[in-house]
Parts: structure tokens; C-alpha cells; sequence
């Protein structure tokens, strides 16, 4: 969280996304019909690898043992489209318009990791973009990964919070940083409605006698710390109520391209100034959870704007992807199971090792909104 | 983008050498080569050194009051993305040192919307006699399971040998060694500071700081011009360094010369660096007399005990009145001296430093010691083995952090850049 919220335009428009509630328009030529997705913990069969241009339906069905996402990937991780939280049993759809190119689904059992890829090419003729399509296209991938990203929080969370009202110490400790992940993806975006984000983030050293020590992190306290959420029942639905607040502002933001490029580094500098420190998690130690998370989260922005970026600066969009690629395989050292190891159990030389790529990694990321500003 | 080569303060001018409490001839031009030091009118403590030449500047160069001392760790196995940002490094360092801003846009001409090229905190501030000196560690060339990182392990001296483990030694490997050095000195510590971090932001990614020292006062003079500054005993320090007018023995004793190998380091010289901690209050308890004796000086006028004057001949084989050496066997200046040493003279360099306090209610103070020198295996090494073992002063003092560093001859103009020769 930050003590001073960028304040974004809340210019009310609906966004457009992707997996939304676009008209049901037909399907382009050669497709008949939803594209099934068999996803299961260690597989994902996508019926078709060929598609024509076009806005196509996939059909994901979840056989596996663990909660899943997929995701349409255009190049650099760019999300054309993706579905969050897709539980064991449970079959959801993706509705996604895809301009010809080459494309990779991806099913993510357990929802970490790069997931299991495969490749999707689309045939047909795609014209370049101009400049200010290309920026405007990035706004449109964007936003529609931010709706996804806080619906899955609010469920998520609700998960939680049904948890800690049920007095389940041990599940809702398993569910707290799963539930966080979706917060600290669109971090800077949750940042910008006011006094929500201390409400739902704030620490302990943050409250005042108007704003207490409420949200995730008084639960966090309770469940590790006194280990008694007995009483937390009204601070459980006032974070429940705090986070579909805050989901329904998202969905109505209305951001600009300059905002994506200075998220992109602000999730970095979260990284870099909260979780390495252990700062943000000091009594559940999940950092690294959240660290992740933040990293998703600037990867997402940058993929956005990957198609402007390339047109303008392709020699930093090959610093970043290396860069990417070097954080992912640092942070994947303390990869535990289908989390992470906690914060404290790394020791100083291996915390250093991640500061030092995140430093690689911003250093780039930080020139992205300068080039963007320039015409 | 037009090249901001304006200075941040264009014109200090006359009212500049007016506050000069130190003025030096530029020493920054001694030739390998010839024995003539080219000597120019007398700079004020806050004009330009010249970045180009064909030593580094930083080493012969009159002491600056102010160090800022960086160690970096490289963190990139791209050989030729650490080319690249040597080449960054080097030009950034040409404009911090003529007292330009570190990028060419500036530290506030840019757009809005990008960070700037400059940090901006020596907007105003004259260039202050900053230097900016390189240096290469031992792990540059092979890594600890001895891996040729860069394919530079053939091009490792062979004077770059690790140092040992001297008696006493209580090294923290974190405030040790490391890839790359920077040795910033400059007479406003903001200057220094300024130079350290606009590199270390230019690096990011490349390179990542491994420790860094501040030292508030030099406690050597590298120029009979300068006055002999004192340590934290108290003690003039560094009245015998060797000094940028002594060429013939800068020849034989500070910089590397033809055929000493390889070639690369022709022209160059090498650091050991030594953070020495002093155990101040304990320091401070002890009597003038035995002070004295510990370090073979007066404490006043800096003179060696037997004699007058600072500068008069040290008498390391006459004895006093109880038939006693004048200069005691374990005394400091003793040990250290080249006569004790087969001749070996070392450039010292080093800056007081206090880093707070350490929670016991001292001091954390001493001395950040650097020393330059032609081959550290016939200086530096044998030396320290000799105070090591006998100095008296050991009893107030802790070496808490070693360095080792070969410092390549100076970059020769705008084309040429920080190891050029060694990446060629």
C-alpha cells in the first residue's frame, strides 16, 4: 500500500474486456463451434492448434485435482484473454477476439508458474497498428486483465473470509496468501480509490483513530500472531464488502497508458521496498507469494504494451524480457510445492539475489513511460 | 538529445581560489615515461582534474579531503554487456569530473515523464577536484570454484594473487573484495556521493553494489605540496608516503612498467584496500608517552622520536641516552618504513571514517586505508606480514576489511574507455 494514492481520472466508462459480456457475435469463418480445453493438474488438451482471425469461444473444463486458470498469450506473455479460479469440476468460458498471429494457450493447475503451453496459430491478414491503436490496444488488454484479476479477488477472498468466520485457523491460513495474490497483482490500480487500500492492505503502524488496523493484515496478525479470529468476524465482512467495493471501482477505471507504464514499476519498487524486506508479510512470512504476484502484475502491464513498446524501443523490450526471464528463474529457487518459501527461511546472500534482479529488472521498466510519453 | 556540456556552476572563477585552504600542482600528468611532472598554475580545492591522461587521475593526484569508496559485484555473464557498460561508466565519469551533470540530457531537462539522467543533488556544486579511479578484483578474471567468467583468466596478473590471511585478521567477508572498485574522491562530500550513486544507477542490472565506504578525511598527503593531515589517533599520518614529485621512485614503486605484465596494466598500478578499525576510547586512555612509542612519532610536530622536525631523517639505528633504539623495535613508523621493508614504498591514500556508533557506546571509527603500489607481492604483502606479527599498535587496531584491485593506466581520450586494453 502507499500513504499517498495516485489519484487516477474516475472517468466511469465500462471496459471493454475481453472474457466480458461482448455480443454474442459469430465466430469467424472455419471455426464451428466452442474450442474444448481439457485441463487437468498435469495436462491441457486444447482441441484446435488452428484457428482464422477472429472472436473465438473456448470451453475449459477442469479435471484436475487443483484450481486452475487459462490464459491466451499473444507474444512477450501479452493476455488476449484469460479465466481465473476455475475450480476442480467446473467448466468456464473465454470468449476472446484473435487478429492472425501465433499465439500459446496456457492451463496453470494450482495457478502458479509459467502453466503448460501450447501453441495456437491464427490465420488471415493482420494489418500493423498505428501508433495511438497500438497504445489504445494496451489499455484494452490491460483493464480486461484487471477485471478478471479482482473478480478472482473477490472470490477469493470470500473464500478467506468464509474461512476465518468458520474459526478454520489452518484453512484460512492456507487460503490468506492465495487470496492476496489477486491484490497484489493490480496493486497500484487497488491503490487509487481513496481510502480502500489502508482499509484492505494498511499495517499495524499505519492506523489512526480514523482508519484502525482492519483487512487483511489484522487477520493475518490474528491467524499467526495470537492465533485467535474468534472476534474477527466484523473486520472478515468489512473486508469482504471493502474488497467488492473496491472490485466494482476497477471495472470502471478508466486508465491511461502512462498509468500501466508507472504501474508496471511501481509493482517493482513494491518488490522492492515491501517484500524482500519482509516488510509487508511480517507475521505470516508469505512474502514471497506476493512478490510473485507483483511481478505477474508488472509483466502484465509491460505485455500490454509490448505491441507500442515495439514500435518505438524493440531494444528495450529485449532488456525486459531477459530481465523477466532472469527474475523468474531466481524466484523459482524457492519455489515450495505450489507456493513458496517463506520470506525468513531465505537468508541474506539469497534475499540479495533477488534484489539484485529486481534492480535488473526495474532499471528498463523505469524507461518505459518516457518512451511512451514521447511522440 | 543535445549534449548538456554546460558545467553545473559555470564560472567559479577567482572568488573559488580565494577560499582555498589546499592548492596543488595538478600532478595528474606524470609520464611513465619521462621524469618531468608537468606542473600548471595552482587550481583552487573546487576547480577540475582531468579525467584523460596516461595514468588514472586519483592516485598521484593531491589527496582530496572527501573519498566515497564503491565495490561492485558483477552481476551479467554477457561479456559484452559489461563492455557496454564500462563505456557508460567511462563517460559519465568524463562529465561528473568536468563537473557536468552524468547524462546527456541532465539532471532537470528531460521529460516529465522519465526518470532523469542525473540524480541532481550536485546541481550548483563545482566539480571539487573529483576524481573518479577503476579498479579490477581477483574474482573479475576466475570466480570461487575458479570459473573464467569473461574469458579474461589469461589475462589475470599474476600480481593480483589474493592476499593472505595476515595474524590478526578479522575480515567480514561482506565489506571484502568484490569484481569492480570505484574510488571516488573529490573536497565536497556530496560530490563524491553524487558520482558513486549516479554510477551504481547506470550499472543496475549489470552490476549490483557489494558494500561501499565513506572516509571524511584524507590522512595522507600524495604531494609535498599538502600539509600531513592527522588519523583518528591523533598522529600526523603519511609524512614518508610517497609523493607525486618523487618520479623516479613513483618508477620503481607505484606504477606498473613495461615488462612487468601483462600489458594491459602498463601504466597502471595496484590497491589494497583495508578497512582498520581503531579501538578509540581505549586509544584515548593511553598516555602521550606510550602513544609516542607506539607509533615511533611525536604527537605534536610529527617528528620521528629522536629528531626536531617532521621532515627531518628518521635514525632507525641510533639509540637514546639508556642505550635504548630511539625508535623502539615494535614502533609503527619502524616497521612501515622502506628500510625495514628491503625498500618497498607504498602510496597510501587513506581517509578517516566514522560509521556511527557500535551500540557497546563507541565509536565505530578508523581508518578506510588505501595503498598503491607496483606489485602488492613485494609491497603491500610483506609489509603488513611484518606489522602484522610486531606492531605495537595492533593492540588498538582491527582490519575488518581486505581489497585487492589492479587499477589500469588512465583512459587516453574521449575514444578509450575503463579496461579497454584488458577487454581488447
Amino acid at each position: 500500500m502507499r500513504r499517498t494514492p495516485l489519484i487516477l481520472s474516475l472517468v466511469a466508462i465500462s471496459a471493454v474486456a475481453a472474457c466480458g459480456s461482448k455480443s454474442d457475435k459469430s465466430t469467424a469463418a472455419g471455426s464451428a463451434g466452442p474450442i474444448t480445453v481439457k485441463a487437468s493438474d498435469t495436462a491441457c488438451e486444447v482441441a484446435r492448434s488452428q484457428l482464422d482471425a477472429g472472436t473465438h469461444v473456448f470451453t475449459i473444463a477442469n479435471k484436475g485435482s487443483k484450481v486452475t486458470e487459462f490464459y491466451v498469450y499473444a507474444e512477450g506473455d501479452r493476455v488476449m484473454g484469460e479465466v481465473e479460479n476455475i475450480t476442480p469440476g467446473l467448466s468456464r468460458e473465454l470468449r476472446v477476439e484473435l487478429p492472425a498471429g501465433t499465439y500459446q494457450t496456457a492451463c496453470k493447475p494450482g495457478m502458479v508458474g509459467n502453466g503448460i503451453r501450447n501453441t495456437l496459430t491464427v490465420a488471415g491478414s493482420a494489418a500493423p497498428l498505428s501508433q495511438d491503436a497500438a497504445l489504445a490496444q494496451a489499455v484494452t488488454s490491460y483493464t480486461s486483465y484487471v477485471v478478471s484479476q479482482s473478480e478472482a479477488l473477490e472470490q477469493r477472498t470470500g473464500d478467506f473470509v468464509s474461512a476465518v468466520k468458520a474459526g478454520d485457523l489452518a484453512k484460512a491460513k492456507q487460503l490468506y496468501p492465495v487470496a492476496r495474490t489477486y491484490y497484489e497483482r493490480i496493486e497500484p490500480v487497488a491503490e487509487s480509490f481513496g481510502d480502500l487500500d489502508p482499509k484492505i492492505d494498511g499495517r499495524e503502524d499505519d492506523a489512526t483513530a480514523e482508519l484502525p488496523f482492519t483487512g487483511f493484515h489484522k487477520l493475518e496478525k490474528d491467524l499467526w500472531v495470537t492465533k485467535d479470529v474468534s472476534k474477527d468476524g466484523a473486520i472478515a465482512d468489512q473486508l469482504q464488502a471493502d474488497v467488492k467495493d473496491l472490485v466494482a471501482k476497477a471495472k470502471t477505471e478508466k486508465l491511461t497508458p502512462l498509468q500501466l507504464a508507472n504501474g508496471a514499476k511501481e509493482l517493482l519498487d513494491e518488490v522492492a521496498t515491501s517484500k524482500i524486506t519482509g516488510e509487508e508479510e511480517r507475521y505470516s512470512h508469505t512474502d514471497l507469494w506476493d512478490f510473485a504476484a507483483n511481478v505477474d502484475g508488472s509483466q502484465a502491464a509491460v505485455a500490454a504494451l509490448r505491441p507500442a513498446l515495439e514500435q518505438r524501443k524493440p531494444e528495450l523490450v529485449k532488456q525486459i524480457d531477459t530481465a523477466f526471464t532472469s527474475v523468474d528463474s531466481e524466484l523459482a529457487k524457492y519455489r515450495d510445492g505450489d507456493g513458496w518459501k517463506l520470506q525468513n527461511q531465505l537468508t541474506q546472500e539469497q534475499l540479495k539475489g533477488l534484489s539484485d534482479v529486481i534492480n535488473a529488472l526495474a532499471e528498463p521498466i523505469s524507461k518505459i513511460a518516457g518512451v511512451i510519453a514521447e511522440k | 538529445m543535445s549534449e548538456n556540456a554546460v558545467s553545473r556552476r559555470r564560472a567559479i572563477g577567482l572568488a573559488g581560489a580565494g577560499v582555498a585552504g589546499v592548492v596543488g600542482a595538478s600532478a595528474v600528468g606524470v609520464s611513465l615515461f619521462t621524469d618531468k611532472s608537468e606542473k600548471s598554475a595552482e587550481p583552487a580545492i573546487s576547480d577540475a582534474v582531468a579525467f584523460h591522461g596516461a595514468t588514472q587521475a586519483g592516485i598521484v593526484t593531491p589527496a582530496q579531503d572527501r573519498l566515497h569508496f564503491v565495490a561492485f559485484d558483477v552481476l551479467t555473464k554477457d561479456r559484452a554487456e559489461l563492455v557496454q557498460m564500462l563505456k557508460d561508466w567511462t563517460a559519465a565519469a568524463a562529465r561528473m569530473t568536468a563537473g557536468q551533470d552524468a547524462g546527456p540530457i541532465g539532471a532537470t531537462a528531460g521529460i516529465l515523464e522519465a526518470p532523469p539522467d542525473d540524480t541532481g543533488e550536485a546541481i550548483g556544486l563545482p566539480p571539487s577536484g573529483l576524481t573518479l579511479t577503476i579498479g579490477f578484483g581477483p574474482s573479475l578474471f576466475r570466480d570461487a570454484s575458479g570459473k573464467d567468467r569473461f574469458g579474461l583468466a589469461a589475462r589475470k596478473p599474476a600480481a593480483l594473487a589474493d592476499l593472505p590471511h595476515f595474524p590478526g585478521d578479522t575480515i567480514d567477508p561482506a565489506i571484502s573484495a568484490g569484481d569492480i572498485c570505484v574510488q571516488a574522491c573529490a573536497n565536497d562530500p556530496q560530490v563524491a556521493v553524487h558520482a558513486i550513486r549516479n554510477l551504481a544507477r547506470i550499472g543496475m542490472g549489470a552490476v549490483s553494489v557489494r558494500w561501499s565506504q565513506l572516509g571524511f578525511g584524507r590522512t595522507s598527503s600524495t604531494s609535498t605540496t599538502q600539509a600531513t593531515p592527522r588519523n583518528l589517533f591523533g598522529f600526523k599520518d603519511g609524512t614518508a608516503n610517497l609523493k607525486a614529485e618523487e618520479t623516479d621512485l613513483l618508477k620503481q614503486h607505484l606504477w606498473v612498467q613495461p615488462g612487468d605484465g601483462p600489458d594491459w596494466m602498463t601504466g597502471g598500478s595496484y590497491a589494497v584496500t583495508r578497512k582498520i578499525r581503531m579501538m578509540i576510547e581505549t586509544w584515548d586512555r593511553t598516555s602521550m608517552g606510550e602513544q609516542e612509542t607506539i607509533i615511533g612519532r611525536t604527537k605534536g610536530e610529527g617528528a620521528a622520536l629522536g629528531q626536531a622536525k617532521e621532515f627531518d631523517e628518521i635514525d632507525l639505528k641510533g639509540l637514546n641516552g639508556a642505550g635504548d633504539p630511539l625508535i623502539p623495535v615494535d614502533a609503527h613508523v619502524r616497521l612501515a618504513h622502506p628500510d625495514t621493508n628491503s625498500g618497498a614504498h607504498l602510496l597510501r591514500r587513506g581517509y578517516n571514517f566514522v560509521d556511527g556508533s557500535d551500540g557497546l557506546g563507541r565509536l565505530n571509527a578508523g581508518l578506510f586505508f588505501i595503498a598503491y603500489q607496483r606489485d602488492p607481492r613485494t609491497h603491500f604483502v610483506p609489509i603488513q606480514t611484518n606489522l602484522a606479527r610486531h606492531d605495537a599498535m595492533n593492540e588498538y587496531t582491527r582490519h575488518v576489511s581486505s581489497g585487492l584491485w589492479a587499477c589500469p593506466p588512465g583512459v587516453s581520450g574521449p575514444d578509450d574507455f575503463w579496461g579497454r586494453a584488458l577487454f581488447a
